[in-house]
Protein backbone atom coordinates (compact mmCIF):
# COMPACT_ATOMS: atom_id res chain seq x y z
CA UNK A 1 0.00 0.00 0.00
CA UNK A 2 2.78 2.39 0.86
CA UNK A 3 4.53 1.63 -2.43
CA UNK A 4 1.48 2.55 -4.43
CA UNK A 5 1.10 5.80 -2.62
CA UNK A 6 4.65 6.78 -3.34
CA UNK A 7 4.40 6.03 -7.02
CA UNK A 8 1.11 7.58 -8.02
CA UNK A 9 1.88 11.23 -7.25
CA UNK A 10 4.84 11.12 -9.62
CA UNK A 11 2.68 10.09 -12.54
CA UNK A 12 -0.53 11.99 -12.04
CA UNK A 13 -0.03 15.17 -10.12
CA UNK A 14 -3.25 17.17 -9.92
CA UNK A 15 -3.36 20.08 -12.32
CA UNK A 16 -2.99 22.66 -9.60
CA UNK A 17 0.22 21.06 -8.37
CA UNK A 18 1.67 20.86 -11.87
CA UNK A 19 0.86 24.49 -12.51
CA UNK A 20 2.18 25.63 -9.18
CA UNK A 21 5.38 23.69 -9.68
CA UNK A 22 5.90 25.16 -13.11
CA UNK A 23 5.79 28.63 -11.68
CA UNK A 24 7.22 28.25 -8.21
CA UNK A 25 9.09 24.96 -8.25
CA UNK A 26 11.87 25.99 -5.89
CA UNK A 27 9.51 27.58 -3.37
CA UNK A 28 7.27 24.55 -2.90
CA UNK A 29 8.49 22.69 0.16
CA UNK A 30 6.06 19.82 0.17
CA UNK A 31 3.01 18.41 -1.59
CA UNK A 32 0.84 15.84 0.09
CA UNK A 33 -2.50 14.23 -0.52
CA UNK A 34 -3.76 12.69 2.68
CA UNK A 35 -7.41 11.62 3.16
CA UNK A 36 -8.23 13.12 -0.21
CA UNK A 37 -7.06 16.56 0.86
CA UNK A 38 -4.43 18.22 -1.23
CA UNK A 39 -1.91 20.25 0.74
CA UNK A 40 0.89 22.44 -0.54
CA UNK A 41 3.52 23.89 1.76
CA UNK A 42 5.23 26.92 0.29
CA UNK A 43 7.83 29.48 1.26
CA UNK A 44 6.58 32.79 2.51
CA UNK A 45 8.18 34.98 -0.16
CA UNK A 46 6.01 33.55 -2.95
CA UNK A 47 2.70 33.22 -1.10
CA UNK A 48 1.04 36.35 -2.44
CA UNK A 49 2.07 35.57 -6.00
CA UNK A 50 0.96 31.98 -5.70
CA UNK A 51 -2.43 32.89 -4.25
CA UNK A 52 -2.99 35.49 -6.92
CA UNK A 53 -2.16 32.87 -9.52
CA UNK A 54 -4.46 30.27 -7.93
CA UNK A 55 -7.32 32.73 -7.86
CA UNK A 56 -6.91 34.29 -11.27
CA UNK A 57 -5.73 31.38 -13.39
CA UNK A 58 -8.63 30.59 -15.74
CA UNK A 59 -8.18 26.84 -15.27
CA UNK A 60 -7.91 26.75 -11.50
CA UNK A 61 -10.13 29.62 -10.29
CA UNK A 62 -9.88 29.19 -6.55
CA UNK A 63 -12.42 31.95 -6.10
CA UNK A 64 -13.61 31.15 -2.59
CA UNK A 65 -11.29 31.67 0.36
CA UNK A 66 -12.76 29.28 2.89
CA UNK A 67 -10.55 29.94 5.85
CA UNK A 68 -7.36 31.52 7.09
CA UNK A 69 -5.91 30.36 10.35
CA UNK A 70 -2.62 29.38 11.95
CA UNK A 71 -1.20 26.57 14.01
CA UNK A 72 1.41 27.01 16.73
CA UNK A 73 3.66 23.99 16.25
CA UNK A 74 5.95 24.77 19.16
CA UNK A 75 5.05 21.50 20.92
CA UNK A 76 5.32 19.30 17.84
CA UNK A 77 8.98 18.52 17.50
CA UNK A 78 8.77 16.58 14.23
CA UNK A 79 7.07 19.41 12.38
CA UNK A 80 9.46 21.97 13.86
CA UNK A 81 12.55 20.13 12.68
CA UNK A 82 11.06 19.56 9.27
CA UNK A 83 10.55 23.25 8.57
CA UNK A 84 13.69 24.76 10.04
CA UNK A 85 12.11 25.49 13.43
CA UNK A 86 9.37 27.73 12.11
CA UNK A 87 7.04 28.03 15.06
CA UNK A 88 3.88 28.96 13.22
CA UNK A 89 2.19 27.71 10.12
CA UNK A 90 -0.38 29.94 8.45
CA UNK A 91 -3.03 27.73 6.88
CA UNK A 92 -5.25 28.78 3.98
CA UNK A 93 -8.17 26.73 2.75
CA UNK A 94 -9.31 27.45 -0.77
CA UNK A 95 -12.19 26.20 -2.84
CA UNK A 96 -12.88 26.45 -6.53
CA UNK A 97 -16.55 26.72 -7.44
CA UNK A 98 -15.70 25.94 -11.04
CA UNK A 99 -13.76 22.72 -10.44
CA UNK A 100 -15.38 21.86 -7.12
CA UNK A 101 -11.93 21.29 -5.71
CA UNK A 102 -10.38 22.10 -2.39
CA UNK A 103 -6.81 23.04 -1.63
CA UNK A 104 -4.88 23.70 1.52
CA UNK A 105 -1.87 26.00 1.39
CA UNK A 106 0.46 26.19 4.36
CA UNK A 107 3.21 28.67 4.98
CA UNK A 108 5.84 28.28 7.71
CA UNK A 109 6.38 31.51 9.63
CA UNK A 110 9.35 32.00 11.94
CA UNK A 111 8.94 33.71 15.24
CA UNK A 112 11.71 36.15 14.36
CA UNK A 113 9.84 37.35 11.28
CA UNK A 114 6.28 37.22 12.46
CA UNK A 115 4.60 38.68 9.43
CA UNK A 116 3.15 37.49 6.15
CA UNK A 117 1.58 39.28 3.17
CA UNK A 118 -2.15 39.95 3.48
CA UNK A 119 -4.60 38.41 1.02
CA UNK A 120 -7.21 41.09 1.65
CA UNK A 121 -6.56 42.60 -1.78
CA UNK A 122 -7.45 39.26 -3.42
CA UNK A 123 -10.44 38.15 -1.37
CA UNK A 124 -12.47 40.48 0.80
CA UNK A 125 -13.19 37.47 3.01
CA UNK A 126 -9.54 37.54 4.09
CA UNK A 127 -9.97 40.77 6.03
CA UNK A 128 -11.61 39.41 9.15
CA UNK A 129 -10.02 35.97 8.94
CA UNK A 130 -6.58 37.56 9.03
CA UNK A 131 -7.62 39.85 11.84
CA UNK A 132 -8.63 36.81 13.83
CA UNK A 133 -5.32 35.07 13.12
CA UNK A 134 -3.49 38.20 14.21
CA UNK A 135 -5.60 38.41 17.34
CA UNK A 136 -5.12 34.78 18.31
CA UNK A 137 -1.50 34.22 17.28
CA UNK A 138 0.10 37.64 16.93
CA UNK A 139 1.08 37.14 13.31
CA UNK A 140 1.02 40.47 11.47
CA UNK A 141 -0.34 40.68 7.95
CA UNK A 142 1.52 43.16 5.74
CA UNK A 143 -0.62 45.63 3.81
CA UNK A 144 -3.76 44.63 5.64
CA UNK A 145 -6.33 47.45 5.43
CA UNK A 146 -7.47 47.31 9.04
CA UNK A 147 -5.37 45.07 11.27
CA UNK A 148 -6.99 45.32 14.69
CA UNK A 149 -7.97 42.72 17.23
CA UNK A 150 -11.33 41.26 16.44
CA UNK A 151 -12.49 38.87 19.16
CA UNK A 152 -10.42 40.05 22.12
CA UNK A 153 -10.66 43.61 23.54
CA UNK A 154 -8.38 46.19 21.92
CA UNK A 155 -6.22 46.64 25.00
CA UNK A 156 -5.72 42.93 25.52
CA UNK A 157 -2.20 41.64 25.94
CA UNK A 158 -1.08 38.30 24.61
CA UNK A 159 -2.40 35.95 21.98
CA UNK A 160 -4.66 33.24 23.40
CA UNK A 161 -4.21 30.42 20.91
CA UNK A 162 -0.45 30.29 21.30
CA UNK A 163 0.65 27.14 23.05
CA UNK A 164 2.41 29.05 25.81
CA UNK A 165 -0.77 30.89 26.71
CA UNK A 166 -2.48 29.16 29.65
CA UNK A 167 -6.02 27.84 29.25
CA UNK A 168 -7.37 29.93 32.09
CA UNK A 169 -5.60 33.09 30.99
CA UNK A 170 -3.19 35.26 32.88
CA UNK A 171 -5.60 36.88 35.26
CA UNK A 172 -7.27 39.13 32.67
CA UNK A 173 -10.69 38.09 33.89
CA UNK A 174 -9.99 39.22 37.44
CA UNK A 175 -8.38 42.51 36.46
CA UNK A 176 -10.76 43.40 33.62
CA UNK A 177 -11.67 47.06 33.74
CA UNK A 178 -15.40 47.21 33.11
CA UNK A 179 -15.50 50.99 33.25
CA UNK A 180 -13.03 51.64 30.45
CA UNK A 181 -13.80 54.53 28.20
CA UNK A 182 -13.83 54.12 24.44
CA UNK A 183 -14.37 50.38 24.31
CA UNK B 1 -34.34 60.28 -4.09
CA UNK B 2 -32.39 60.31 -0.88
CA UNK B 3 -30.14 63.30 -1.28
CA UNK B 4 -31.50 66.61 -2.38
CA UNK B 5 -28.59 68.78 -3.62
CA UNK B 6 -30.06 71.93 -2.06
CA UNK B 7 -30.53 70.28 1.27
CA UNK B 8 -28.48 71.63 4.11
CA UNK B 9 -26.03 68.92 5.06
CA UNK B 10 -25.61 68.69 8.78
CA UNK B 11 -23.04 66.87 10.79
CA UNK B 12 -23.10 63.10 10.38
CA UNK B 13 -24.51 61.35 13.37
CA UNK B 14 -22.93 58.27 14.89
CA UNK B 15 -25.31 55.64 16.17
CA UNK B 16 -24.38 52.65 18.23
CA UNK B 17 -26.54 49.74 17.13
CA UNK B 18 -26.31 46.97 19.70
CA UNK B 19 -24.80 45.01 21.37
CA UNK B 20 -28.05 44.92 23.33
CA UNK B 21 -30.56 45.94 20.68
CA UNK B 22 -33.59 43.60 20.48
CA UNK B 23 -32.83 42.90 16.83
CA UNK B 24 -29.21 41.96 17.45
CA UNK B 25 -29.95 38.41 18.57
CA UNK B 26 -27.07 37.38 20.72
CA UNK B 27 -24.65 40.23 21.04
CA UNK B 28 -23.80 41.99 17.81
CA UNK B 29 -22.74 45.58 17.54
CA UNK B 30 -22.58 47.88 14.57
CA UNK B 31 -21.44 51.48 14.78
CA UNK B 32 -23.17 53.38 12.01
CA UNK B 33 -22.51 56.88 10.73
CA UNK B 34 -25.68 58.47 9.48
CA UNK B 35 -26.51 61.30 7.17
CA UNK B 36 -30.13 61.81 8.05
CA UNK B 37 -31.51 58.30 7.77
CA UNK B 38 -28.95 57.15 5.22
CA UNK B 39 -26.09 54.99 6.37
CA UNK B 40 -22.75 56.46 5.32
CA UNK B 41 -20.47 54.03 7.04
CA UNK B 42 -20.97 50.93 9.15
CA UNK B 43 -18.38 49.27 11.36
CA UNK B 44 -19.29 45.95 12.94
CA UNK B 45 -17.64 44.92 16.19
CA UNK B 46 -17.68 41.32 17.28
CA UNK B 47 -16.27 39.23 20.08
CA UNK B 48 -18.81 39.92 22.82
CA UNK B 49 -19.60 36.24 23.05
CA UNK B 50 -16.06 34.97 22.58
CA UNK B 51 -15.63 31.94 24.80
CA UNK B 52 -12.41 30.41 23.53
CA UNK B 53 -13.93 27.27 22.01
CA UNK B 54 -10.83 26.60 19.94
CA UNK B 55 -8.58 26.87 22.97
CA UNK B 56 -10.93 24.60 24.93
CA UNK B 57 -10.72 22.04 22.16
CA UNK B 58 -7.01 21.64 22.78
CA UNK B 59 -7.66 20.67 26.39
CA UNK B 60 -10.61 18.32 26.04
CA UNK B 61 -10.71 14.89 24.48
CA UNK B 62 -12.49 14.29 21.23
CA UNK B 63 -15.81 13.23 22.74
CA UNK B 64 -15.84 15.96 25.35
CA UNK B 65 -15.64 18.63 22.69
CA UNK B 66 -19.03 17.55 21.31
CA UNK B 67 -20.58 19.34 24.28
CA UNK B 68 -18.89 22.55 23.21
CA UNK B 69 -20.25 22.26 19.68
CA UNK B 70 -23.80 22.43 21.05
CA UNK B 71 -23.15 25.99 21.99
CA UNK B 72 -21.96 27.23 18.61
CA UNK B 73 -25.03 27.60 16.47
CA UNK B 74 -27.50 27.32 19.29
CA UNK B 75 -30.44 27.30 16.91
CA UNK B 76 -29.44 23.94 15.45
CA UNK B 77 -27.03 22.21 17.84
CA UNK B 78 -27.53 18.83 16.18
CA UNK B 79 -25.97 20.10 12.96
CA UNK B 80 -22.86 21.18 14.84
CA UNK B 81 -22.59 17.83 16.66
CA UNK B 82 -22.90 16.14 13.30
CA UNK B 83 -20.30 18.26 11.50
CA UNK B 84 -17.77 17.89 14.27
CA UNK B 85 -17.89 14.09 14.61
CA UNK B 86 -17.72 13.74 10.84
CA UNK B 87 -14.42 15.60 10.93
CA UNK B 88 -13.03 13.34 13.66
CA UNK B 89 -14.27 10.26 11.82
CA UNK B 90 -12.59 11.47 8.65
CA UNK B 91 -9.40 11.92 10.61
CA UNK B 92 -9.67 8.37 11.95
CA UNK B 93 -10.82 7.02 8.61
CA UNK B 94 -13.89 5.24 9.96
CA UNK B 95 -17.32 5.02 8.45
CA UNK B 96 -20.33 4.63 10.70
CA UNK B 97 -23.13 2.14 9.88
CA UNK B 98 -25.73 3.16 7.35
CA UNK B 99 -28.45 3.42 9.98
CA UNK B 100 -26.36 5.92 11.90
CA UNK B 101 -25.76 8.00 8.79
CA UNK B 102 -29.47 8.08 8.07
CA UNK B 103 -30.38 9.04 11.62
CA UNK B 104 -27.81 11.82 11.54
CA UNK B 105 -29.23 13.07 8.26
CA UNK B 106 -32.79 13.02 9.62
CA UNK B 107 -31.80 14.98 12.70
CA UNK B 108 -29.62 17.42 10.77
CA UNK B 109 -32.45 18.14 8.36
CA UNK B 110 -34.98 18.50 11.17
CA UNK B 111 -32.69 20.95 12.89
CA UNK B 112 -32.30 22.81 9.61
CA UNK B 113 -36.08 23.18 9.59
CA UNK B 114 -36.00 24.28 13.25
CA UNK B 115 -33.24 26.79 12.49
CA UNK B 116 -35.07 28.23 9.48
CA UNK B 117 -38.33 28.41 11.43
CA UNK B 118 -36.77 30.44 14.19
CA UNK B 119 -34.95 32.58 11.65
CA UNK B 120 -38.27 33.16 9.94
CA UNK B 121 -40.06 34.00 13.16
CA UNK B 122 -37.42 36.33 14.49
CA UNK B 123 -36.68 37.95 11.13
CA UNK B 124 -40.35 38.68 10.61
CA UNK B 125 -40.79 39.85 14.19
CA UNK B 126 -37.95 42.35 13.75
CA UNK B 127 -39.80 43.78 10.77
CA UNK B 128 -43.06 44.01 12.67
CA UNK B 129 -44.80 40.81 11.57
CA UNK B 130 -45.51 39.42 14.99
CA UNK B 131 -47.92 36.69 13.93
CA UNK B 132 -45.32 34.85 11.86
CA UNK B 133 -43.19 34.37 14.92
CA UNK B 134 -46.04 32.54 16.64
CA UNK B 135 -46.55 30.24 13.66
CA UNK B 136 -42.82 29.54 13.44
CA UNK B 137 -42.45 28.89 17.13
CA UNK B 138 -45.39 26.54 17.23
CA UNK B 139 -43.82 24.27 14.64
CA UNK B 140 -40.39 24.57 16.17
CA UNK B 141 -41.81 23.56 19.53
CA UNK B 142 -42.98 20.26 18.03
CA UNK B 143 -39.48 19.65 16.73
CA UNK B 144 -37.87 20.49 20.03
CA UNK B 145 -40.15 17.98 21.74
CA UNK B 146 -38.86 15.35 19.32
CA UNK B 147 -35.27 16.43 19.96
CA UNK B 148 -35.84 16.29 23.68
CA UNK B 149 -37.27 12.80 23.50
CA UNK B 150 -34.39 11.68 21.27
CA UNK B 151 -31.43 13.30 22.95
CA UNK B 152 -32.66 14.17 26.42
CA UNK B 153 -32.25 17.91 25.94
CA UNK B 154 -33.77 20.68 23.90
CA UNK B 155 -30.65 22.74 23.33
CA UNK B 156 -27.61 20.92 24.68
CA UNK B 157 -28.26 17.85 22.58
CA UNK B 158 -24.73 16.34 22.34
CA UNK B 159 -26.33 13.43 20.53
CA UNK B 160 -23.57 12.27 18.23
CA UNK B 161 -20.49 10.39 19.32
CA UNK B 162 -17.28 9.71 17.49
CA UNK B 163 -18.19 6.50 15.68
CA UNK B 164 -21.90 6.59 16.30
CA UNK B 165 -24.63 8.08 18.43
CA UNK B 166 -25.45 8.47 22.08
CA UNK B 167 -28.21 5.89 21.62
CA UNK B 168 -30.62 4.65 19.01
CA UNK B 169 -33.91 6.41 18.35
CA UNK B 170 -36.77 5.97 20.79
CA UNK B 171 -39.83 3.91 19.88
CA UNK B 172 -42.35 6.09 18.20
CA UNK B 173 -39.79 8.51 16.75
CA UNK B 174 -40.95 7.74 13.25
CA UNK B 175 -44.59 8.37 14.09
CA UNK B 176 -43.73 11.67 15.81
CA UNK B 177 -41.66 12.90 12.88
CA UNK B 178 -44.24 11.85 10.33
CA UNK B 179 -46.87 13.71 12.28
CA UNK B 180 -44.69 16.80 12.31
CA UNK B 181 -44.02 16.49 8.58
CA UNK B 182 -47.72 16.20 7.80
CA UNK B 183 -48.40 19.48 9.59
CA UNK B 184 -45.45 21.41 8.16
CA UNK B 185 -46.83 22.20 4.67
CA UNK B 186 -49.90 23.81 6.21
CA UNK B 187 -47.78 25.95 8.52
CA UNK B 188 -45.52 27.04 5.66
CA UNK B 189 -48.53 27.83 3.53
CA UNK B 190 -49.87 30.06 6.27
CA UNK B 191 -46.56 31.89 6.43
CA UNK B 192 -46.60 32.32 2.66
CA UNK B 193 -50.09 33.76 2.92
CA UNK B 194 -48.93 36.16 5.59
CA UNK B 195 -45.70 37.32 3.99
CA UNK B 196 -44.91 36.36 0.42
CA UNK B 197 -47.29 38.81 -1.27
CA UNK B 198 -47.56 41.11 1.71
CA UNK B 199 -47.03 44.68 0.57
CA UNK B 200 -45.20 45.82 3.69
CA UNK B 201 -42.96 42.73 3.76
CA UNK B 202 -42.04 43.17 0.10
CA UNK B 203 -41.31 46.86 0.54
CA UNK B 204 -39.06 46.17 3.47
CA UNK B 205 -37.17 43.27 1.89
CA UNK B 206 -37.08 43.63 -1.89
CA UNK B 207 -33.79 45.10 -3.23
CA UNK B 208 -32.59 45.51 0.33
CA UNK B 209 -29.20 44.14 1.33
CA UNK B 210 -28.24 43.27 -2.23
CA UNK B 211 -25.31 40.92 -2.85
CA UNK B 212 -24.20 40.01 -6.35
CA UNK B 213 -23.00 36.46 -6.97
CA UNK B 214 -19.37 37.62 -7.39
CA UNK B 215 -19.44 39.66 -4.20
CA UNK B 216 -21.06 36.80 -2.32
CA UNK B 217 -18.29 34.40 -3.31
CA UNK B 218 -15.61 37.01 -2.67
CA UNK B 219 -16.91 37.54 0.85
CA UNK B 220 -16.98 33.81 1.44
CA UNK B 221 -20.76 33.48 1.59
CA UNK B 222 -22.16 29.98 1.83
CA UNK B 223 -25.51 28.39 2.47
CA UNK B 224 -28.86 30.06 1.83
CA UNK B 225 -27.30 33.53 1.56
CA UNK B 226 -25.04 32.40 -1.28
CA UNK B 227 -27.84 30.56 -3.03
CA UNK B 228 -30.11 33.59 -2.77
CA UNK B 229 -27.50 35.42 -4.87
CA UNK B 230 -27.96 32.86 -7.61
CA UNK B 231 -25.06 30.46 -7.02
CA UNK B 232 -26.26 26.88 -7.08
CA UNK B 233 -23.91 25.41 -4.53
CA UNK B 234 -24.75 23.16 -1.65
CA UNK B 235 -22.24 20.92 0.07
CA UNK B 236 -24.82 18.17 0.34
CA UNK B 237 -24.70 17.98 -3.46
CA UNK B 238 -21.20 19.24 -4.20
CA UNK B 239 -19.42 16.96 -1.75
CA UNK B 240 -22.02 14.46 -0.52
CA UNK B 241 -21.30 13.16 2.97
CA UNK B 242 -23.14 10.78 5.27
CA UNK B 243 -25.25 9.20 2.49
CA UNK B 244 -26.70 12.46 1.14
CA UNK B 245 -26.18 11.00 -2.32
CA UNK B 246 -29.03 8.54 -1.55
CA UNK B 247 -31.64 11.25 -1.37
CA UNK B 248 -33.52 13.07 -4.04
CA UNK B 249 -33.81 16.77 -3.33
CA UNK B 250 -33.38 20.09 -5.04
CA UNK B 251 -31.32 23.15 -4.23
CA UNK B 252 -33.44 26.29 -4.26
CA UNK B 253 -31.65 29.22 -5.84
CA UNK B 254 -32.60 32.88 -5.75
CA UNK B 255 -32.06 35.43 -8.48
CA UNK B 256 -31.80 38.86 -6.89
CA UNK B 257 -29.56 38.33 -3.87
CA UNK B 258 -31.71 40.51 -1.63
CA UNK B 259 -33.44 39.92 1.68
CA UNK B 260 -36.62 38.79 -0.04
CA UNK B 261 -34.78 36.08 -1.97
CA UNK B 262 -33.04 34.87 1.15
CA UNK B 263 -36.49 34.51 2.64
CA UNK B 264 -37.79 32.55 -0.34
CA UNK B 265 -34.72 30.30 -0.49
CA UNK B 266 -35.01 29.40 3.17
CA UNK B 267 -38.74 28.75 2.85
CA UNK B 268 -38.11 26.32 0.01
CA UNK B 269 -35.20 24.69 1.82
CA UNK B 270 -37.56 23.65 4.58
CA UNK B 271 -39.72 21.88 2.01
CA UNK B 272 -36.66 20.12 0.57
CA UNK B 273 -35.42 19.14 4.03
CA UNK B 274 -38.82 17.63 4.74
CA UNK B 275 -38.46 15.61 1.54
CA UNK B 276 -35.08 14.28 2.67
CA UNK B 277 -36.44 13.33 6.07
CA UNK B 278 -39.37 11.57 4.44
CA UNK B 279 -37.09 9.51 2.22
CA UNK B 280 -34.72 8.71 5.04
CA UNK B 281 -37.60 7.51 7.20
CA UNK B 282 -38.98 5.37 4.38
CA UNK B 283 -35.63 3.69 3.83
CA UNK B 284 -34.21 3.74 7.34
CA UNK B 285 -31.98 0.64 7.54
CA UNK B 286 -31.97 -1.69 10.51
CA UNK B 287 -28.87 -2.63 12.39
CA UNK B 288 -26.49 -1.08 14.87
CA UNK B 289 -25.89 2.66 15.14
CA UNK B 290 -22.33 2.47 16.39
CA UNK B 291 -19.18 1.18 14.76
CA UNK B 292 -18.19 -2.26 15.95
CA UNK B 293 -15.03 -1.21 17.73
CA UNK B 294 -14.86 -0.79 21.48
CA UNK B 295 -11.65 1.20 21.10
CA UNK B 296 -13.85 3.99 19.70
CA UNK B 297 -17.34 3.68 21.18
CA UNK B 298 -18.58 2.64 24.59
CA UNK B 299 -19.56 -1.04 24.78
CA UNK B 300 -23.21 -1.93 25.26
CA UNK B 301 -24.43 -2.23 28.80
CA UNK B 302 -24.80 -6.03 28.41
CA UNK B 303 -21.13 -6.29 27.48
CA UNK B 304 -19.98 -3.91 30.19
CA UNK B 305 -21.80 -5.88 32.87
CA UNK B 306 -21.65 -9.30 31.24
CA UNK B 307 -18.05 -9.95 30.34
CA UNK B 308 -14.63 -8.85 31.44
CA UNK B 309 -13.53 -7.43 28.08
CA UNK B 310 -16.57 -5.25 27.87
CA UNK B 311 -15.91 -4.00 31.38
CA UNK B 312 -12.27 -3.19 30.58
CA UNK B 313 -13.23 -1.30 27.45
CA UNK B 314 -15.96 0.51 29.30
CA UNK B 315 -13.40 2.03 31.66
CA UNK B 316 -10.51 2.38 29.28
CA UNK B 317 -12.34 4.41 26.71
CA UNK B 318 -13.08 7.09 29.28
CA UNK B 319 -9.54 7.18 30.67
CA UNK B 320 -7.25 9.95 29.61
CA UNK B 321 -4.89 8.64 26.96
CA UNK B 322 -6.80 5.41 26.33
CA UNK B 323 -9.92 6.63 24.57
CA UNK B 324 -10.45 7.89 21.06
CA UNK B 325 -7.00 8.51 19.60
CA UNK B 326 -6.90 9.50 15.94
CA UNK B 327 -3.59 9.11 14.11
CA UNK B 328 -1.37 12.15 13.72
CA UNK B 329 -2.33 14.30 10.80
CA UNK B 330 -4.72 17.04 9.82
CA UNK B 331 -8.15 17.16 8.32
CA UNK B 332 -10.64 19.73 7.09
CA UNK B 333 -14.22 18.58 6.98
CA UNK B 334 -17.10 20.81 5.94
CA UNK B 335 -20.81 20.21 6.24
CA UNK B 336 -23.82 22.17 5.06
CA UNK B 337 -25.17 23.58 8.29
CA UNK B 338 -28.39 25.62 8.18
CA UNK B 339 -26.36 28.81 7.76
CA UNK B 340 -23.81 27.48 5.29
CA UNK B 341 -20.43 25.85 5.32
CA UNK B 342 -19.49 24.78 8.82
CA UNK B 343 -15.91 23.55 8.67
CA UNK B 344 -13.72 21.89 11.24
CA UNK B 345 -9.96 21.88 10.75
CA UNK B 346 -8.37 19.49 13.20
CA UNK B 347 -4.65 18.95 13.69
CA UNK B 348 -3.88 15.79 15.62
CA UNK B 349 -0.60 14.79 17.21
CA UNK B 350 -1.81 11.25 17.78
CA UNK B 351 -2.90 11.80 21.37
CA UNK B 352 -6.39 11.75 22.82
CA UNK B 353 -6.78 15.51 22.53
CA UNK B 354 -6.70 17.61 19.41
CA UNK B 355 -3.53 19.62 18.91
CA UNK B 356 -5.55 22.35 17.28
CA UNK B 357 -9.21 22.68 16.44
CA UNK B 358 -10.24 25.45 14.12
CA UNK B 359 -13.90 26.12 13.52
CA UNK B 360 -14.88 27.85 10.32
CA UNK B 361 -18.32 29.25 11.04
CA UNK B 362 -20.63 30.47 8.26
CA UNK B 363 -21.81 33.49 10.25
CA UNK B 364 -18.31 34.95 10.36
CA UNK B 365 -18.18 35.43 6.60
CA UNK B 366 -21.78 36.59 6.45
CA UNK B 367 -21.42 39.22 9.14
CA UNK B 368 -18.26 40.61 7.60
CA UNK B 369 -20.27 41.64 4.55
CA UNK B 370 -22.86 43.61 6.51
CA UNK B 371 -21.26 47.05 5.81
CA UNK B 372 -21.17 46.21 2.11
CA UNK B 373 -24.88 45.46 2.20
CA UNK B 374 -26.17 48.33 4.30
CA UNK B 375 -23.95 51.28 3.41
CA UNK B 376 -25.98 53.65 1.29
CA UNK B 377 -29.23 52.18 2.54
CA UNK B 378 -31.64 53.38 5.16
CA UNK B 379 -31.24 52.84 8.86
CA UNK B 380 -34.27 50.58 8.99
CA UNK B 381 -32.56 48.25 6.50
CA UNK B 382 -30.06 47.16 9.15
CA UNK B 383 -32.68 45.15 10.93
CA UNK B 384 -33.92 43.56 7.72
CA UNK B 385 -30.40 42.64 6.58
CA UNK B 386 -29.27 41.29 9.93
CA UNK B 387 -32.41 39.22 10.17
CA UNK B 388 -31.95 37.79 6.68
CA UNK B 389 -28.38 36.63 7.38
CA UNK B 390 -29.29 34.77 10.56
CA UNK B 391 -26.09 35.69 12.34
CA UNK B 392 -25.70 33.48 15.38
CA UNK B 393 -23.30 35.06 17.84
CA UNK B 394 -22.39 31.72 19.37
CA UNK B 395 -20.70 30.50 16.22
CA UNK B 396 -19.61 33.98 15.12
CA UNK B 397 -17.48 34.61 18.22
CA UNK B 398 -16.91 31.05 19.39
Amino acid sequence: MSEEKEETPEEQQPLVVQKAQEKYSDAILEVSDARGELTIVVRKDVIHGLMEFLKNSPELVYDYLVDVTAVDYSLMEDVLTKYDYARFMVVYHLYSHKNRARLRVKVPVHEKELHIPSMASLWRAANWLERETYDMFGITFDNHPDLRRILMPDDYEGHPLRKDYPLRGRGERESFNFERQNA
Amino acid sequence: MRTDPDRVVGEPMTLNFGPQHPATHGTLRIVVELDGETIVKATPHIGYLHTGFEKLGEHQDYNQFIVVTDRMNYLSPLSNNFGYVLAVEKLMDIRVPKRCEYIRVILAELSRIADHLIWLGMGALDLGAFTVMLYGFEEREKLYSIFEKTTGARLTTSYTRVGGLLRDLYDGFEADVRQFLSGLPKALKEVHTLLTRNRIWMDRTKSVGYMSAEDAIDYGFTGPCLRASGVEWDLRKAEPYSSYEDFDFEIPVGANGDVYDRYLVRMEEMVQSARIVQQALDNLPDGPVNVDDYKIVLPSKEDAYGNIEGLIHHFKILMDGHGVQPPAGEVYCATESPNGELGFYIVSDGSGKAYRIRIRPPSFANFQAVPHMIEGGMISDIVAVLGSLNIVAGELDR
